[in-house]
């Protein structure tokens, strides 16, 4: 694979391509946050780029090096079907900064994706349409998949019953309820 | 059923045999609401078919309305934002109404011990027979829908998880020897090309 798509980001952002790689024909290119959106456009529109077709948008979390370089990577990757080449282009963002410049208006597949990023790890995009949380619900408080969010904790919107556990299963001394277990009992007639 | 409905006379027994023979009624009339969400609606779907033939039970008509139905199967995972709704499709069946609870995600939350995932239905609503298995297969639900309908012949409304039965004594050796007889002649099975 060649590195056209890096060498013609490099050309037209300079500094502002803070690192490149390639590995076996995947080009990654970290870009500084304030050109996200100019790369992207640049991308599509560029004819020898030509790069129309969005793949995917989403956030890894890296808590350890929000001192250094910031936690959220935030990543895209992005198709040219006529050109059959593709790149990955990187935003590295501190907690404390977790806002980055939508593309949702150069690819419209970014819609929904910087929705989930959003819902699940907390980035901010500016200029997002509607930018709501897409698959938890309102009332939910913080952001499940960032590291730092409890494995196990659930907010639930209901009251759960009386006399129930969580993740106590049911399989108590009723396990196994044999067939004709008892004649008929009046106290259990109802729940 | 007959001593069930003709014995008894004495008093203070009446009830219980009315009661009885209600539930003898009732279990085979069972009306269905699906309350399909995963994987394990693939298998709900094969035990619903004629090859299991869910309907030498009485509760082969699914109702795809809450009011018409009595008898709810929640199958599949169900996440914390669709609790409410569950809990609402419960709350709008007609008395006297059962809910079986199909697959491990649904009795358990199974391995979604996470942040979206409610542990269990019976958080929200209240639970007749739990069938284990991810998926249960067909046979389990039949057998657990058969310990549904002993229970509602009995009026008992505890919590019961279908028991993990072994095959009969002999079944394995029958079923290794009608494999023989069908096997005759052919050449044998091995997993080398």
């Amino acid at each position: 694979m060649s590195k056209l798509l890096l060498d013609r980001l490099k050309a037209q952002f300079g500094d502002s391509v803070l690192e490149t790689s390639s590995f076996r024909g995947d080009d990654v290119a970290v870009l500084d946050p304030k050109v996200w959106r100019a790369a992207a456009t640049f991308l599509r529109d560029d004819p020898r780029c030509a790069c129309d077709y969005f793949v995917d948008l989403s956030v890894v979390d890296f808590p350890d090096l929000d001192e250094s370089t910031g936690r959220f990577e935030v990543y895209l990757i992005v198709h040219s079907v006529a050109k059959k080449h593709r790149v990955r282009l990187k935003a590295r963002l501190k907690e404390a900064s977790a806002d980055l410049d939508s593309v949702s208006s150069v690819y419209g597949g970014a819609d929904w994706a910087e929705r989930e990023a959003f819902d699940m790890f907390g980035v901010r995009f500016n200029g997002h349409p509607d930018l709501r949380r897409i698959l938890m619900y309102e009332e939910f408080s913080g952001y499940p998949l960032r590291k730092d969010y409890p494995a196990n904790k659930a907010q639930p919107l209901i009251e759960y019953r009386e006399g129930t556990h969580d993740k106590l299963g049911p399989f108590l001394e009723d396990e196994g309820m044999p067939f004709d277990r008892s004649p008929v009992d009046p106290k259990n007639f109802s729940h | 059923m007959g001593d069930v409905i003709m014995g008894g006379g004495e008093s203070g027994v009446f009830t219980t045999k009315f009661d009885a023979l209600l539930g003898w009624a009732r279990k085979f009339s069972l009306f269905q609401y699906p309350f399909v969400t995963a994987c394990c609606g693939m298998e709900f779907m094969a035990a619903a078919g004629p090859k299991y033939d869910i309907a030498r039970f009485g509760a082969e008509a699914p109702r795809f309305s809450p009011r018409q139905s009595d008898l709810l199967w929640v199958v599949g995972t169900v996440s914390q934002r669709q609790a409410p709704a569950l809990r609402r499709i419960y709350e709008q069946m007609l008395e006297p109404k059962w809910v079986m609870s199909f697959g491990t995600c649904a009795s358990c939350g199974g391995f979604y011990d996470n942040y979206a995932t409610l542990p269990g239905i019976d958080k929200a609503i209240p639970v007749d027979v739990y069938i284990p298995g991810c998926p249960p297969r067909p046979e389990a639900v039949l057998d657990g829908l058969m310990l549904l309908m002993d229970k509602i012949g009995r009026c008992d409304r505890t919590p019961a998880v279908l028991k993990n039965t072994a095959l009969p004594e002999g079944v394995p050796d029958k079923l290794e020897q009608l494999y023989q007889i069908r096997m005759k002649g052919k050449a044998p099975v091995t997993n080398e090309e």
